[in-house]
């Protein structure tokens, strides 16, 4: 079953020199759940593959249902440097929830009970 | 000892909603105005004020809001806490003082923070064999040294804390972390231990939250915004500070806006890396341990917060020239919008190869389609694309060939694809790049001042 992350999921993104990093915050336990067993660093860095350049992070805060992802060398050289229109990566969050995530079938049922929001 | 401080976010970055402070100081009880005025560019901005005229060099909305703010302040004995001090915080402090005269206001003391500006003291640092090395790049800063344009010291809360004891009102810093505002008045007004790591770290996730202002209470909240009531008159955060740590996050009530578990979560993870090692001056604070109860409406309680001893150094923002950029813009209508765009692209980049000009990036975005997602972004059918703003910038070494592209924008508007518009700016201008290089210091070879301004 394809799900969109915005769907079980909102967060915020900035900059760190040229670093970006995208915090992607469940609903709640469920969601968080999904996240943490479907939103590996590798399907992000594939994600991103072309707007960043360097390696992914990915860092788990369970107490508040986040991951955290620290993309290096994504912002063209950095927020004074960069000639992006986004140099500071204030629009990644929303790029990454856009993204469609493949689940089970089971998951898909928890999270549709549950689910706060819809787009 | 109080039993709780209110303390309240007034600005979020130098250039943040004006009328802030002025509704945190007058809607509601507060103890304390906070107010964060300094990001990595601001302070070469104001290195160049200082050069051109010595008694510049920091944020002038402070002295303006001051006219404003400081009889209420006065009378509420509400005190104020601020870098917008930038690279002058005692001239800062000096115009304060007059702003206090001229308003008839007297009997009180500003705190100012100095010693965070170390530009003077680079090649001191180098014969000392501290080579400031770029945390990101390893390099030594000698490879840039004749570029410098200001290198300042994260200071944290001790210095702040201190003017405070000497019974200051406001206090004024220059290089101050964003969280150790907010923190400073809780170890004051408390007697908080420096050895507390736990305390420290609350303290410091309370300043977290705060130092973005209205980003934890509703602002560019990408849950369900659209529940975000009267954004207009958006309240800024406030943090309700009780002596063993615990924190409550809210607003005042007769002003717009969210505080909920979302909102404070969505800035709880801005702008983080390790969230185990949120690294100040402090502390080691651990964004895991972080506990959210919504206690009440717009209430929400921070708590069972963890840390660790902090590193033994501070962290040093520097910026340097970089050579020059421009952008220039125009505006493609319906029909084939996005085609004539980048027709125009190909046009224009044709001609600066002709002219032979030298350039490190050249970078297209169209804005409307690309400029937020990049290769993300999905194809459209392009009858429905209304318009598209072709956007395209440089960055080089060479004055001369950026300048001389601000020429090439606006011809492409008789000599390139037609339905254009959006010239009438004028030519893009050559700017000078300011590049940032982040790096450690040794706590031991730079100390605070404190000098107290009496009005």
């Amino acid at each position: 079953m394809k799900i969109r992350l915005i769907e079980f999921a909102h967060g915020r993104s900035g900059d760190k020199g040229d670093s970006a990093n995208i915090g992607i915050i469940a609903y709640d336990d469920i969601g968080y759940e999904i996240l943490r067993k479907y939103l590996t660093k590798e399907i992000v860095k594939e994600y991103f593959s072309g707007i960043c350049l360097g390696d992914v992070d990915r860092y788990e805060l369970p107490n508040i249902r986040a991951l955290n992802f620290v993309l290096h060398n994504a912002l063209g050289g950095g927020g004074t440097v960069s000639l992006k229109h986004d140099a500071q990566g204030k629009t990644l969050a929303s790029a990454l929830l856009r993204m469609e995530i493949e689940i089970s079938e089971e998951d898909y049922k928890k999270l549709k009970l549950t689910k706060k929001i819809t787009v | 000892m109080k039993t709780k401080i209110r303390i309240a976010s007034g600005q979020g970055f130098w250039g943040d909603l004006l009328e802030a402070p002025y509704w945190q100081v007058t809607k509601g009880p507060i103890d304390y105005l906070v107010m964060d005025y300094l990001a990595e560019v601001t302070m070469s901005i104001l290195q160049k004020q200082k050069k051109k005229d010595p008694n510049l060099g920091y944020a002038r909305d402070v002295p303006e809001l001051m006219k404003r703010i400081l009889p209420i302040c006065l009378e509420k004995d509400i005190k104020i806490v601020t870098n917008g001090g930038g690279v002058n915080p005692y001239s800062c402090a000096i115009e304060v003082k007059r702003v206090a005269d001229s308003l008839g206001l007297r009997n009180f003391k500003i705190g100012v923070v100095l010693g965070d500006d170390i530009l003077h003291r680079i090649d001191e640092f180098l014969q000392m064999g501290i080579d400031l090395r770029n945390m990101e790049t390893g390099e030594s800063i000698s490879n840039i040294k004749s570029n410098l344009l200001s290198a300042n010291v994260y200071f944290g809360s001790q210095p702040i804390v201190e003017a405070l004891q000497q019974g200051a009102q406001i206090v004024i810093t220059g290089r101050t972390t964003d969280t150790g505002i907010t923190l400073a008045p809780m170890i004051y007004e408390f007697g908080w231990s420096y050895d507390d790591y736990n305390l420290m770290a609350a303290g410091t996730v309370a300043g977290h939250v705060l130092e973005c202002g209205a980003q934890s209470t509703g602002g560019n909240f990408l849950g369900e915004w659209e529940s975000v009531e009267n954004m207009a008159e958006i309240g800024f955060p406030i943090a309700e500070v009780y002596p063993n740590g615990d924190i409550i996050i809210t607003k005042h009530e007769n002003l717009g806006g969210l505080v909920s578990i979302e909102t404070v979560a969505e800035q709880l993870v801005y702008e983080i890396g390790n969230p185990e090692e949120y690294i100040t001056p402090e502390c080691i604070a651990d964004f895991t341990s972080i506990q959210l109860e919504e206690v009440e409406k717009h209430r929400v309680r921070i708590f069972n917060v963890k840390g660790k001893p902090p590193t033994e150094f501070y962290k040093v923002s520097c910026s340097y020239f970089d050579g020059y950029s421009a952008v220039g813009t125009l505006t493609y209508s319906w029909p084939k919008a996005l085609s004539k765009a980048r027709k125009a692209d190909e046009i224009i980049r044709r001609r600066l190869e002709m002219l032979g000009l030298q350039f490190d990036e050249i970078r297209t975005e169209f804005v409307g389609y690309n400029s937020c997602f990049g290769k993300l972004a999905k194809e459209i059918d392009e009858d429905l694309i209304n318009e598209v703003v072709f956007r395209i910038a440089v960055r080089g070494k060479d004055y001369n060939s950026v300048e001389r592209f601000g020429r090439e924008i606006a011809p492409l508007v008789l000599t390139g694809p037609p339905g254009v518009t959006g010239f009438a700016g004028g030519r893009p201008r050559a700017s000078e790049v300011v590049a940032y290089w982040p790096s450690l210091i040794p706590k031991s070879l730079v100390q605070p001042q404190i000098q107290i301004v009496e009005v």
